[in-house]
This record gives structure tokens, sequence and C-alpha cells, in this order.
């Protein structure tokens, strides 16, 4: 079950030709799929493609009535690997993950994916987390297409482009039998926008077929001699046939221009932002047609020579945009010209960032800079008013940047803004079953002292953040109880890491359990259970809770913990129980057993778990059945205003707001309406000896006879000795 | 060759929202509006784990299908705001109007923003120790200096009265904002086509379209100002008339009112007889303050006090939780603060963790201090307090012990915890006096190191041992040159942090020289 249902765009995948899509680009993408006969899919979810895995896992249906299998695999290596059905098969298939960090777990399958070669069509679709909204380290996709020389494809951010470049991955991938990366960026993936579909096709061989007649060929296989074959193979016949086809069917587009004597050289996903930056400057309009020729490399690996030449030829200066480093592009391009004598200069990195995401703006003044340098004519004047118009046909009126005067009352605003406007962290949501474990760590720590703790990918990394403000490093998914490998010597203080069930059965199992358990660690484990890959968009995963009808779920994390040889396993069965969360870390971090401790810690995720619950709850109050619904809150007038359970829970819910009176200066600390009732912060409250003011509301729905019966007899009990006290306190009040 | 350039312009739409507050619903009613009345649009944005309570942008562009028809060609618009190039900013919280404004999002030429006037505070404002809530008018001064036009009200209050979501009020006011080229009825249709919820998002629509389409020109600023009580003219009581009277005559105006709410905190905590023990208190320090200079510095060190010395009396114990926690308006207020409709019952279960500490306080002082002085005694009953209470407070037995429980108000003086507050009252009372002989201000700042003192359990115990630095560090900068700023700064530092490490390493620095 994933965070969304996408049943309803599912219906879009039916659509025929002639017929128009319009939605998100990352779920044209599969419709492509589709349209191009792919025979099988397979993937590792992570932003920004998790909708390609999460709209197939909810399309089962018409997967099976096209015969194309569909998979999620177990990591990015597993999908990569399972490419190689199309090896001997002439088989289409594509698989998917986030780039880069899935490519660094997909490489060695795709080295040998690689080396080998294909005979079907083999498209790796990356969804390339770079810039703002990125979770990860930022590198480009681009140097893992060079080491093995694979074609890298990273098209216009429309809709019609990028389903144009699944279908030209796959026949360039046949044509040259090479695998290909579709590499689409994070805004490219979410775009929302339309295309006139084709109709699906069934893929013209089938993995049965390929099955009942099996064929192999030593030379596809990567062992010397043959391994030295294809490299040789991949230079002399490969490379040729893929240059061949890219030139031939027009993969790279040329945008001609009044202004011929310079023009710009860019990646294919870089394109809109281009064409707003011209726009900006006066010298475009808003549908693609620009003052500078343009040559658009939708294809950006590897680069066409003829291609570069001839756009270069007799042009005095070209600017390449080439996002992110290092610059293989632009030092390519270099070669190419130098090589053949042509005296173009090329600007690239000279005028833009070496580093960080190419925005408009970034693009803009780069553009600006170029054109000073190289046709100073073509730049509107800017910074005076009433510019004159560049192209009288259009509109100009936001060419000129705001006059100088503004710009400083701006900057003023921004730098007294600065002090003012907060940093939004990401965070735990609310009622999240993560945060009582790092509360329960908190404390532990309070007690037996700071220790070394490791962390690992997943949503648990936000302890990494306010209010927790724990772990030292994280190294990759799965890579917790790996990256404390060395911390195994005898220390007074065990080392801790974290791992999450997602990150455990990518790789955590083998990686770091199995590691721990053969190398003697003495430190301590805590794999965080919550029932889901809940940071990619909560999938199922093998220990997942729910039944799945196409996937086996139900497989505990304590068998697979065991069955590697951990003798010291315990679990927490309700991560909101912090006091119990303590103790045991406490017991793992002194008892005298050796070998890994392993805590695992289950509870589910609150936000899969309320999109099942609640619609359930509503349902039954609905129908008359008596239910009882939970939440927190503060007496106001008990808090004191010190914010200690906010440092220990950092609840999206547990706020603070003015305490009403004057005698409190500090506000006082309130849970809002999204509270859910997990009961976090009573336990802390109670755990860390903190203080009185919570309190846990049951709100009765629909209360039976019998509850209204006590609660009558109650209220009169109740209200008769409080309107006693009342009048006491009224008596002398002022 | 000659280039040709097209006319058409996009609007374009930058929405600034934190991850759960429905930014993205907002997008894509705007995107499928503008496509059923025939434009082009197009929406993007970076989620990301920004989705986990973050901060994130969604950028909308549209384009008149008209334009594009001439064109003869999609049109290629961007996929991110440009700082300086966008038409409509809306931010779901007022923080992140100023982001937008920080990010040069808007400009005076063509950017109407509209955000919600409403606080959802982020961490670090949460967690601070004292008051770290930032002051949301540096936002509605920017926004007014900046904006072409800013629409700034309360969008989360109008979507919770509709039983709705900021996102549908929002849409409210962008078409009350008359900002976009639709007719109410295409937004209305939207919400409509959508499918989920339509009536009470049709309401919250209503609503953010209402407070937009009559708001004025530039919106006000917030009031963050803290009402403090008017004096009533009278009293029902004979005695606490009296006490009225003595307030009103014999203290300074400006102490007045802090002294009133500190004296109806005296008498609800216990009973008349300490409520003259307050006045006698304040007394004491008004004179000292007119002795001393006081009439020239706006009585600082009286009104000081007026508060802090009702707090350091009317100390947390566990006989005022069970009190507040039994009163008959404290049972309305949850009920009307988790929303019970009249047919629902509401039972509380307080979350009570009294240790040793806290019983011994209430025991008769002989009784308390001999447990305490005693470990194994000690020990012993420890064990029976290890685990916290968990109480109902609505069913009888819970009720009646809480109950029961308040009532040993009559015993409070006798008790080991007034012993010891009483102690430390006098001993801080003494050391005003002390101080304002010499420096009135640094007299003046020993009052409010004093708002250190607050909570329970190990809450109170961290705040009270930084306290008792304090009051050291006091003794010690007497008569130092601007001890008074000195202190101020040690008590900011107090703030800082919970173990008072900031405190601890400026103390070092402060008191080197004296020594």
């Amino acid at each position: 079950m994933a965070e969304r249902s996408f049943k309803k765009e599912v219906q879009q995948l039916r659509i025929g030709a002639g017929e128009e899509f319009r939605g998100e680009g990352i779920l044209a993408v599969t419709k492509a799929l589709l349209q191009s006969g792919v025979g099988y899919v397979a993937g590792y979810q992570g932003s920004p493609i998790s909708h390609l895995m999460d709209v197939l896992a909810d399309a089962q249906e018409i997967l099976e009535e096209l015969g194309v299998h569909f998979e999620t695999s177990a990591s990015e290596a597993t999908a990569a690997a399972t490419l190689a059905a199309s090896v001997m098969y002439p088989i289409r298939g594509a698989v998917t993950w986030k780039s880069t960090v899935g490519t660094n777990v997909a490489s060695d399958a795709l080295a040998n994916l690689a080396s080998g070669g294909v005979t079907g069509g083999a498209l790796v679709i990356v969804g390339e987390d770079y810039g703002e909204g990125s979770s990860i380290m930022q590198e480009r996709t681009h140097a893992f297409a060079m080491k093995s020389q694979i074609w890298l494809l990273d098209p216009r951010p429309n809709l019609e482009s990028m389903v144009k470049a699944v279908e030209d991955g796959f026949q360039l991938s046949e044509a040259s039998n090479t695998p290909v990366i579709l590499q689409l960026r994070i805004r490219g993936c979410h775009v929302h926008g339309r295309f006139t579909a084709k109709d699906n096709r069934r893929p013209e061989f089938s993995l049965q077929q390929a099955l009942e007649n099996p064929q192999r060929d030593v030379n596809r296989i990567v062992l010397p001699p043959a391994a030295f074959l294809h490299e040789q193979e991949k230079v002399k016949q490969r490379w040729p046939a893929a240059v061949r086809y890219i030139q031939e069917n027009h993969l790279n587009e040329f945008f001609d221009g009044d202004a011929g004597d310079i023009g710009l050289i860019l990646q294919g996903g870089l394109y809109n932002g281009v064409i707003r930056a011209l726009q900006l400057l006066g010298l475009a309009d808003h549908f693609g047609n620009s003052r500078i020729p343009l040559y658009v490399m939708n294809v950006t690996y590897p680069v066409i020579d003829d291609e570069v030449r001839s756009f270069c030829q007799g042009k005095k200066a070209v600017l390449l945009l080439e996002e992110g480093q290092p610059n293989y592009i632009e030092q390519n391009l270099n070669t190419i010209l130098r090589q053949a004598g042509i005296d173009t200069a090329l600007s690239g990195k000279d005028v833009l960032p070496v580093a960080g995401e190419y925005t408009t703006a970034a693009m803009r003044d780069g553009l600006q800079k170029f054109l000073e340098r190289h046709h100073p004519g073509l730049l509107p004047r800017l910074d005076v008013p009433g510019v004159a118009a560049a192209a009288p046909q259009m509109e100009i009126s936001q060419v000129a940047r705001p006059p100088k005067e503004h710009a400083l009352v701006f900057q003023e605003h921004a730098q007294k803004l600065a002090a003012v406007v907060p940093p939004r962290p990401a965070g735990f949501c609310t009622g999240c079953p993560e945060r009582p474990i790092f509360s329960a760590l908190t404390l532990a720590q309070e007690k037996l002292g700071e220790h070394h703790v490791a962390c690992d990918i997943g949503c648990h990394l936000f302890s990494i953040l306010p209010p927790f403000n724990l772990g030292a490093t994280t190294m990759g998914y799965g890579l917790g109880a790996s990256s404390t490998a060395a911390f195994n010597v005898p220390s007074s203080k065990r080392p801790i890491s974290i791992m999450g069930d997602g990150g455990f059965w990518h790789n955590g199992l083998a990686s770091g359990i199995g590691n721990a358990v053969f190398n003697k660690y003495d430190g301590v484990i805590i794999i965080i259970d919550n029932y889901y890959s809940a940071a990619t968009g909560g999938q199922d995963i093998p220990s997942s809770r729910a039944r799945n009808d196409h996937r086996a779920t139900n497989n505990p994390i304590e068998n697979a913990v065991r069955g590697v040889g951990v003798k010291w396993v315990r679990t927490l069965d309700r991560t909101y129980d912090v006091k119990r969360g303590e103790a045991l870390i406490e017991e793992a971090l002194t008892t005298k057993a050796t070998g890994p401790k392993v805590i695992i810690a289950q509870s589910e995720c609150m936000l899969n778990k309320q999109r099942r619950v609640k619609p359930a709850f509503n349902k039954a109050v609905k129908e008359g059945k008596r239910m009882v619904k939970e939440r927190f809150g503060v007496d106001p007038d008990v808090c004191s205003g010190d914010h200690a359970c906010i440092r220990l829970s950092g609840c999206p819910s547990l706020s603070i707001k003015d305490s009403g009176d004057p005698l409190k200066e500090d506000p006082v600390a309130y849970v809002d309406n999204s509270c859910v009732g997990c009961g976090n912060c009573g336990e802390v409250a109670d755990a860390a000896v903190l203080c009185p003011s919570f309190y846990r509301a049951d709100i009765v729905h629909n209360p039976s006879r019998w509850d209204q019966f006590l609660a009558r007899l109650r209220g009169r009990i109740i209200g008769f000795l409080q309107a006693r006290r009342a009048a006491y306190l009224e008596h002398h009040s002022l | 060759m000659n280039t040709s350039l097209h006319a058409g312009t996009p609007i374009k739409i930058a929405i600034l929202a934190m991850g759960g507050q429905g930014g993205g619903v907002l997008a894509d009613w705007i995107v499928d509006m503008a496509e059923h009345a025939q434009w082009w649009a197009q929406a993007t944005s970076v989620p990301g784990v920004a989705q986990r309570t973050g901060a994130t942008v969604y950028y909308v562009e549209l384009m008149p299908e008209a334009a594009v028809q001439a064109a003869g060609k999609p049109p290629t618009l961007a996929m991110m705001p440009t700082a300086g190039d966008v038409d409509l900013v809306v931010a779901a919280e007022l923080m992140e109007g100023g982001r937008a404004l920080q990010r040069g999002f808007v400009t005076p030429d063509r950017t109407v923003l509209i955000s919600s006037s409403h606080r959802s505070y982020a961490v670090g404002e949460k967690a601070a120790h004292g008051n770290g809530i930032a002051d949301p008018n540096k936002v509605i001064e920017a926004g007014r200096e900046i904006a072409k036009r800013f629409f700034c009200f309360d969008l989360q209050a109008l979507a919770d009265e509709a039983g709705s979501v900021i996102s549908a009020s929002l849409f409210g006011a962008i078409a009350g904002s008359g900002s976009l080229p639709f007719a109410r009825e295409d937004y209305e249709a939207t919400i409509r086509r959508a499918g989920v919820g339509v009536n009470a998002s049709l309401r919250a629509f209503g609503a953010g379209h209402h407070a937009a389409a009559s708001a004025p020109a530039a919106p006000a600023a917030i009031d963050t100002s803290r009402p403090l009580p008017v004096l009533p003219d009278t009293a029902a009581h004979p005695r606490t008339r009296q006490m009225l009277e003595e307030l009103k005559r014999d203290f300074p105006p400006e102490a007045q009112p802090m002294m009133l709410a500190g004296l109806r905190r005296i008498l609800e905590f216990q009973d008349l007889r300490y409520g003259r023990e307050y006045l006698d208190h304040m007394r004491d320090i008004r004179e000292l303050d007119a002795q001393f200079g006081g009439t020239a510095k706006s009585w600082a060190l009286t009104a000081a006090a007026a508060r802090y010395v009702a707090v350091a009396m009317a100390y947390d114990d566990v006989i005022r939780v069970a009190d507040l926690k039994t009163r008959g308006a404290r049972f309305e207020r949850v009920r009307q603060e988790v929303g019970a409709a009249q047919d629902q019952l509401v039972y509380t279960t307080e979350y009570m963790h009294p240790r040793l500490e806290e019983i011994c306080g209430t025991m008769p002082a002989f009784l308390g201090r001999r447990i305490e002085n005693s470990p194994a005694l000690s020990r012993y009953l420890g064990r029976f307090f290890r685990k916290g209470k968990f109480l109902r407070s609505g069913t009888l037995s819970g009720f009646l012990m809480l109950y029961a429980l308040a009532g040993m108000r009559r015993f409070r003086r006798s008790t080991l915890r007034h012993k010891i507050e009483m102690r430390s009252l006098h001993n801080w009372l003494k050391l005003i006096s002390d101080t304002v002989h010499h420096d009135y201000d640094l007299a003046v700042e020993v009052v409010n190191c004093r708002r250190l003192v607050k909570g329970y359990s190990d809450t109170h115990a961290r705040g009270d041992s930084k306290y008792q630095r304090l009051t050291l560090a006091a003794s010690q900068l007497l008569g130092s040159a601007d001890a008074a700023s000195r202190l101020r700064a040690l008590r900011d530092a107090a703030l800082a942090d919970d173990k008072g490490n900031k405190l601890d390493a400026m103390l070092e620095q402060e008191l080197r020289p004296a020594n």
C-alpha cells in the first residue's frame, strides 16, 4: 500500500491513439513504457520516481492484460540485474530508481550489463535528485554513463519529449546493443502537462517464450577473453552504431535564430529554463522561439562530434549550459573543437556557476555575461527605466529588472526577514512511531552519557535534526550498522547504530547484521520497523504487515536477524512505550552479553495508519457504533512554559501558545487538533518526569446507555463537589 | 534569418507551503480550473523530504489557449519561480509568506501576495527555553512595503470554522483577490469536480473569498501585546474589598494591574491570610523602591516584584495541580479544546509522575524531612513512586483522590515543601533588599532572575540550580560597573540550554576578574 492511491491515474494508462493524456511527467513516462511494448519493468522506489512504481503496482490488471511483468526489486542492484533478461532475448525491459544513490548501488550490475551488451532494448529510468528539494549528495549520473559506456538521455522537460525519449531510448538501445539511461530531473518528473497518446503494445517477444527456448552465448558473459572483446566492441561497433542512430533520427534538436554568429549548447533537461532566461533578457518568447540558435542535446552521452562541429562552424562563440560538476561535456566539446581546428570560443563554467542547480536566475546571469563578452548589442539596456524593446512583436514588460533603488529596499527587508523567518527542517510527522525511540535514546544518553550514534537513510534520519540532534554519520541506505564496523574495539561505551526496515531488506541484513555477527561486533543496532518503506512513500517490504495479493509480506525481521546468527535480540512491539525503550537501550549498552545487540522497535507508520484507520473510524461513527477517539492535551495553567517536552518530542501537533496568564511570560505547550492520540507526549512527560500538565482525552462517540448512566452518576457527584469548591473560591475572589 | 517572437505572457504563480498543508492540492485545483477554462497550465514542485513538515514551493504557469493557437505551438514554460518574475504568491502560513518575500518572489510592480496570518511555529521557536516566537509584524511590514497588494488574514481559522482545510480557504482568497482572470463559478466548479469534502470546502472557499474581497488596502499589524487585568471597582467579600482598596491606595499605578493578577493567584492558591502576606511583602518592596529612587524609574522594582513574588508564593505543588485538574471550568475547557459535541462523553487521564520528593513535600515538615534524611526509608518508599500515576479524573475513584489531594490546601502551611519555598522566598527578598541599597537596577534584575524557577520535578530542579547560580553571581557582581546588564546577559544565557552550559561558560568569564 503506497502513500498515494493511483487508481484514478491508472485509467489514463489505458487511453488509446489520438487521445490526450494529462498529468504528471513520471506518469506519462509510465504510459510511454506500455506504448513501447515493454516486456518487464522493475525498480526500487524513491523520490522522484516513486510514482512510476506506485502506479504500476496499482495497474496490475492492465499489466496482466498486456503481458507485462512488474516487480518491486529488493534494491537497485536487483533492478539493474533484472535487465539481464534483455541480454540474450529480444525483450524490452525497463528499470527505475533514484539517482545517483540508486545508481551507486546498481553500478556493479550495470557495468556487467554494459560490458556484455543487450539484444532487447534495456532502459534505465533514473530520477535525478539534484538541486532544490534534494535529499542526497549532489553528484551526476553522467559519470556512470561515461565509465560503463551507457548512453544517457536528458530530454526536454515536456511530456511529449519525455515520452518520445522512452521510445527513442529502446530503439537506440537495440540499434547499438547498449543499455540506455533516461535521466529525468525532479521538476520534470513532477511537471503537469499533456501529450497525445498511442495505443499500448503487447511485447513482441515474451518472457515465457524466452524461458521455453533458452539461449546462451559465452561471448556475452563478462569473463576473459570475452571481456576484452567487449571493450573493443564498445568503441568499434556499439558507439558508432549509436552515433549513427542518434544523428539519423534527430534525437538532438537544432533551433535556429537570427543572431547566427553565436549559439547555445544545452542539456535537454535545461531547455525550459534556458528559454525563460532568454525571455527575461528579451531574446526569446514563451513558445521556444529564440534569437540565439540552440543546439539541444537530448542525448548528453555520447556527444555527437559531427553535430557539435557543424553547429559551431562559422560561429564566433558558443555557450554551453551544463548543470553539475565535473564539466564532462565542456571538456569533451573543447577536445572536439581543438581536434577539428575550429576557433569558435567556448564558454561554459567560466560564466556559469561551477557547482549547484542551474536556476533560471543563474542561467540569465550567465547568459548576460556571455553576451556582454561576445554580442553586447543583443542585450537590452538593463537598469534604465523604459528600456528599448529588443523585439517589438513581444511584450517585454519583464525584461527590465527592478531599478537599483528597489533592489536596495529589497535587500534591506530581506536581511531583516532573515532574522525572523525560521528555518523549517524536515521532521517526524504527527504521531510518528519513530519519535519515541529517539526520545528513549535521548533519555538513555542522559543517564549513560553521550555515545557514538551512526544513522541510516530513511525517515529516522530526521533524528539528526532538531530537536533530537542525534547521530554522527550516514553512509547510505541500509549501511547504518556497517558504518560503525570500525568501532569494534573494547571501550567503556558501545557504539549505537540505527537502521530502518527499508534499509534492512535493501542490504542491511547482510552488510550490517551478518557482518556484525561474523566479526563478533559488540555494539548496539536499533532496527526501526514501521511496517513500510515509509520515507519513499509507504511501499510494502518483506516485513510489512498488510496482506498483499502480489507480494509475500509478514516475514518478521526478528526471524531474519536470528537466522544470520544474532543471539541478543529484543523486540519492542510498541515504540510509544518510552520507558521500555529506554530500558532496552540501557540494557543493550550495559549487558555482559557478547556479539551484536539488536533491538527491533516496531510500530506502524502513523501516516499510513491514519490513512487506513481514519476512514474506518468515521464510518463506524456514522453507523452509530460506540467508538472512542483519543487525543492529548495540555492544561495551560499547569504547564510551566519550560518546553522540555517539546525538546524531547518535536511532534508537529505539540505546539505553543500564549499562556493568557499575565504572570506567565513564556508561551505554554499546547496540543493542536492534528493530534492523533499516539500518546508519545504523555509517555515522554512520564519517562522524563517532566510535568503533570499532559492529559489524554478519550472522546466517546455514540456512548451506550450504560455509558450515559455512568456519566450521569459521575457527573452528579463530581458536579456537586466542583460547585462546592468553586463557591469557596468565588467567596473570596477578587 | 529573422526570428519572429510571439506575443503571449503566462501568469506565474508560486505557492509556498509546509509539508502536509495541501499546497499540492491547491496547485492541482488551479491547474484543473485553468484547463477547464481553456488555458494551458503547467505545474511543478520539488516535494522530496519537504513532505515531512519542511517548507516547499509549488509553481504554476498559465497561458491563454488563444495565445497558444496564435503561436502555433505549445508554450515553453519555466519549471521554477524566478525572483522578480512572479505575479501571484500564495503562502499557507505567515512565515512562509516571509520566506517568499525574503526569496525575492514578491515585487512592488506586479506581485499580489496572499498569506495566511496564522502561525505554525517552527521547531526552533517551540523548543526555545523562554519565548522563541518570531515577530509576525516584521513580515507584515515587509509585505506592505514590497507587495503590489498584500492580503493577510487567518485563513487557517476560516478553514477550521468551515470544517475544511486551508487549501480551500486559500483558493477562496485567490478568487476574492481578483488576481486571476477566472470567475467565482470556475473556482467552485473545480472544487465540485475534485469531489472530496465538497460542501465543507465550498464553505471554506466562501469564507476565504469574502475575506479577500472585503480586505483593507493593506493588512493591519498583529496585536502581540499581552493584556493586563483591569482593576475592578469593588469586591464581594469585605476583606478582599479592603485588599483592593489598599492596592489602589498604597501602590503605584504602574504595578497595580500585575499586583491584581498576583493577588488573584495567591487567593486561589491558598486563602485570605496568604493574600495579606503577599501585600505585606509587596509593601516592603514598595518602601525600598521609594527609598532608592523608584519614582524616577517608574517603580520598576515594585512592578517586577508584583509578578515574581506572586509566582514564588504560589509555587507549583501537587496540591495545586490536583486543584487545577479537578475544577469544573477545566472539565469544560477540555471538552472545548478537543471539540467534543454535546452528545459525546469525554474522560481525561492525567499523566502524573510525582517523585518521592514531591510526596515528602506534601507531608508535614518533620515527617517529610525524616524520610528524606533516611536513605533506607527513601529507598523503600521510592520504589512506589518510580512509576507514573495515570489517574482518570472523570471517574469517581480518580476524581475523589485528586479532590482530596486538592483539599489538603488547608494543611499546606505545615508541609515540608512550604517551609522550603518560604525559606527560598525570604532569602530572595533579603537579596533584593541588600542589593537595592547599592544598585537599584541590579535589584530589578535580581527580581527577574526568579523567571528561571518554574515547573515540577526535574524541570524545577534544573531551573532552581540555574537560579542559584544567578543569585550567587548577583551578589558577586554587586559594586561593579553595569552589573545589571551583565546579570541580564547571564540570565539570557541561562535560557539558552537545558543544563546551563552556556551560563557556566559565561559565569566563568564574568566572575574571573572578581576572584
